[in-house]
């Protein structure tokens, strides 16, 4: 039934001679056109060649890779229509109800390509849920690299890479929301330069230094918007290729199972199938941003109005990925220090402080682990999260801290969706921030401890079957399907390998758990397809066992 | 994996010039070290039903990717009018434009991607390859040679022997890589406070600034009723659009008093105070204000400011009392007007490390 290499590589069947040293077809003519000049056949087709080891899983960082260029395309067209300037007009486009309003340039236009660019409000939504989607994914794709154990050696580099870049994420994100210059990002805008004056000593020295003066100034639009379209793209763009080089180099992890070692990677070659999955994946994810784009509503600039330094909408929110800075900042008690006729605001310690340890502990973690378990080895296969509680269970207690502090950054849209005191939300923000995560520690810890003694029991005593017997002498019992040898005892023989214990009976006779496909019935190959493919494999299995009595 | 023949680029070009393509890719990737473990065509016997009925529907999803961009092409260049019309003032269907567009071409696309992946997965032939990894260090022999070649070329610059060379050239360069540095800093520091409307101890308030509204009315003790507040600037150039002026005007309800802070007690007018708007958090506006219990809140970080304890904060993050501005009245044409007495008293806004 199935070919093996040994069998479409049998001696080559004898064919008149080729002349393969001068090409007559289009294809050939190209190759050799290329080759003459480039002489990339043998590297080129490594690559092609390269195998991609597959699981729903791996298919995070791809989103967030795609995101980024959706995000590429999508901004591009957005830089030719916007004025990064903060001077001001007196607004005249087609959106009546700011008619003859004062605003800058910035927001003017920004108002433009809403209202007046055809197609400029579906590109300016489609580029906002990309970007929340770059962030959303590269943080989903860190907790997978984290929890399947990715980062170890060799790959601690590009770890550290990944995090460079949800970092410079969050800045260009920030950028990017504050360029509109409208009421909302303005607001933000306002206490990012509050976040820089609380740095102590050179605290106003560095709002001055940004901002040209005093906030707000008339340069800081202009600032952030070469930053965002060229500075910080230019060096994700170099972080992702690095990244991606390492990522070849290194080629990916993959889960244990059968047939899997440290040694090789096993999956489906680049050229023709990963390629093609991956080309026809990026399309899927760049119709979930164009549709996003086209039918969900993000940051409607013009309800806010233009930026006011003493305005602002109550239900303010930043973009989900600062969520947890905003967060933080509002459970932070009121605590400054005064020294020697000098001040550290308390806007210094959540703001600055926290996310630097936040960051300098995920950067040092995959160190910290192999210093504390001693493990200088090199890994390509990955790990279950329930065979390691601990780091599974510092995971779970790093995304509980950081859920409260996400869920704390709209604490007053809880309290009043709810109808719950905003002081008591923010109380109970800072209660939970404390005590949850050890709890989250303890709990996670527990269940990866039940799920491992699971595997084991039923590698002993085999998969419930849910048939009861009754014994001659009256006894109940529960047949179990053992799943391998057992000795005198019917104790299973098999150990734990790392890898997926079947715990179904439906589960069982497939090496690749995941091969069976089909979401609630396996599908089966149509009958008559199965019957002529069994007759092949028959055929197949005599011809081989002649073979077989021939050479003997 | 299979030992019995020689492979890939252990053949001469005559021999793989007779392979058949798949014969070539199997040879080409052995000497890749990727071995196709298991390969099998989806359908094994060509021109099934199943064959014909998969290849149909996946044709069948890339042509509803051509309608759907054909439809984006349509509606973008003008089946849709795009101009936002006033409710009643015009053709609303601009209404739909965005939608549609973005719901085509997300369809287009979808289409795209989703004929592409059922492509490679119902119609390529199923296959499982193992790729050697070959990682790790390089071998030995080459982690000798790279250490040999790197230590003899710095014998040859003489990295050891001429620590003079080194010393001034470690000093000149160190000296340059400072000046992009410096060249960016330098160029865009600015000292704190230096300038026209740049302290950030001061605000544009001095004794006899008339309050203005945002519109530049002036505003007199007769505008607002009990318990009401209001937004006012300094009445100076530029006054309401500075970010320091934002001030709140606060009438209090019969019967609250506010305790004033020391030397403060002569701040107030009549039942009026006067704290600057901007919170000494983070600089948002605190502009949330509750009659019944004298309260302000700063939306943005939820911090408290109870007016009758003189704009103490209460609650949530802020730690500094809201700068109160000195008030009186003067008379214009027989109407009084209110003007400050002179400039909030401390800096007003978010800590900074100079402020005492």
């Amino acid at each position: 039934m199935t070919t093996t290499s040994d069998d479409l590589s049998k001696s080559p069947t004898v064919k008149g001679p080729k002349r393969f040293d001068k090409p007559r077809t289009p294809i050939g003519k190209a190759g050799r056109w290329s080759e003459d000049r480039l002489g990339a056949a043998g590297g080129m087709r490594k690559q092609l060649n390269k195998v991609f080891p597959d699981h729903w899983s791996f298919m995070m960082g791809e989103i967030a890779l795609y995101s980024f260029i959706i995000l590429i395309l999508s901004g591009t067209f957005l830089t030719f229509f916007f004025d990064a300037s903060m001077s001001e007009v007196r607004y005249d486009g087609s959106y009546v109800p700011l008619d003859g309003v004062e605003m800058s340039r910035a927001y003017a236009s920004t108002l433009d390509i809403s209202f007046d660019v055809r197609g400029g409000l579906v590109m300016r939504q489609i580029h906002h849920w990309a970007a929340l989607l770059f962030m959303a994914a590269m943080l989903i794709h860190m907790f997978r690299v984290f929890f399947t154990g990715a980062f170890r050696k060799p790959r601690e580099l590009n770890w550290l890479i990944g995090l460079g870049l949800i970092t410079l994420g969050l800045v260009e994100g920030f950028a990017g929301y504050s360029l509109p210059d409208d009421l909302l990002s303005g607001t933000g805008l306002r206490i990012a330069a509050a976040i820089m004056q609380s740095i102590p000593v050179i605290g106003s020295w560095a709002e001055f230094l940004v901002f040209g003066g005093k906030f707000p100034g008339t340069v800081i639009i202009g600032r952030l918007y070469i930053v965002h379209v060229l500075l910080v793209p230019g060096i994700l763009a170099g972080l992702i290729g690095a990244h991606m080089a390492l990522l070849i180099k290194q080629k990916h992890t993959e889960f244990p199972g059968p047939g899997k070692t440290e040694q090789t990677v096993s999956g489906e070659r680049m050229y023709p199938t990963y390629g093609m999955k991956a080309g026809g994946f990026f399309f899927i994810v760049f119709a979930v941003c164009a549709a996003l784009g086209g039918l969900a509503q993000i940051n409607p600039v013009w309800l806010f109005g233009p930026y006011n330094p003493a305005q602002v909408s109550s239900g303010s929110q930043p973009d989900w990925y600062i969520g947890f800075l905003d967060g933080s900042t509002r459970l932070f008690p009121s605590w400054e220090i005064r020294l020697f006729d000098h001040t550290i605001p308390p806007l210094f310690w959540p703001t600055l402080v926290l996310p630097g340890i936040l960051f300098t502990l995920a950067g040092a973690y995959p160190f910290l682990e192999a210093k504390f378990t001693g493990d200088k080895s090199a890994h390509n296969l990955l790990q279950r999260p329930r065979d390691v509680p601990v780091r599974t269970g510092l995971g779970a207690m790093a995304i509980t801290f950081y859920g409260v502090l996400l869920i704390s950054g709209g604490n007053d849209l809880i309290a009043k969706a709810f109808d719950i005191s905003l002081n008591a939300m923010t109380w109970a923000g800072r209660i939970c921030l404390l005590v949850l995560p050890p709890l989250a520690y303890a709990i996670t810890y527990k269940i990866c401890l039940g799920l491992q003694r699971h595997d084991r029991e039923v590698l002993e005593h085999g998969i419930e079957t849910g048939i009861i017997k009754l014994l001659p002498n009256g006894e109940f019992i529960e047949v179990h399907q053992p799943l391998g040898p057992v000795d005198d005892h019917g104790h299973g023989q098999l150990q734990y390998a790392g890898s997926k214990v079947p715990k179904k009976m439906n589960e069982l006779g497939n090496p690749h758990g995941s091969k069976i496909r089909g979401f609630f019935y396996p599908v089966r190959e149509k009958s008559d397809i199965q019957a002529e493919l069994d007759a092949l494999a028959a055929a197949e299995a005599r011809g081989e066992h002649r073979q077989k009595e021939l050479t003997d | 994996m299979s030992t019995t023949h020689s492979t890939g680029e252990g053949l001469t070009a005559e021999e793989a010039a007779r392979l058949s393509p798949e014969e070539a890719m199997i040879a080409g990737a052995e000497a890749d070290g990727v071995y196709i473990v298991h390969r099998r065509e989806r359908f094994p016997i060509a021109g099934t039903k199943a064959e014909k009925r998969a290849e149909r529907t996946i044709a069948g999803v890339f042509l509803l990717g051509f309608l759907a961009a054909i439809g984006f092409i349509v509606v973008f260049c003008g089946a849709v009018p795009y101009e936002w019309k006033l409710p009643g003032a015009g053709n609303q269907n601009y209404r739909y434009f965005t939608p549609l567009v973005g719901g085509l071409l997300g369809l287009s696309l979808a289409c795209i991607g989703i004929g592409v992946v059922l492509w490679a997965k119902w119609l390529l032939p199923e296959e499982e390859a193992v790729q050697d990894r070959h990682d790790g260090a390089s071998g030995m022999t080459e982690q000798i040679l790279m250490g040999g070649t790197l230590v003899s070329g710095f014998n040859d610059l003489g990295v050891a022997r001429r620590s003079m060379l080194k010393t001034t050239l470690g000093l000149a360069g160190g000296a340059l890589g400072l000046v992009p540095l410096v060249a960016l800093v330098g160029a865009m520091i600015k000292k704190p406070g230096r300038g026209e409307g740049q302290s950030l101890f001061h605000t544009p308030y001095k004794a006899g600034v008339p309050l203005v509204y945002y519109d530049g009315r002036r505003v007199s003790p007769n505008d607002l009723q009990p318990g009401g507040i209001a937004t006012v600037f300094p009445g100076v150039e530029g006054g309401v659009k500075d970010s320091d002026s934002p001030t709140l005007l606060i009438r209090l309800k019969p019967g609250q008093t506010v305790k004033a802070r020391k030397n403060q007690a002569d701040y107030g007018w009549g039942d009026y105070v006067a704290y600057s708007k901007i919170c000494t958090h983070a600089g948002c506006p605190a502009s949330l204000y509750e009659q019944k219990t004298g309260r302000l809140l700063c939306p943005c970080h939820q911090s408290q400011f109870d007016v009758l304890q003189d704009a103490k904060p209460v609650f949530g993050p802020a730690t500094r009392s809201l700068p109160k501005l000195p008030l009186t009245v003067e008379m214009v044409d027989g109407k009084q007007y209110f003007t400050a007495k002179g400039d909030f008293p401390e800096a007003i806004g978010p800590s900074f490390w100079e402020r005492p």
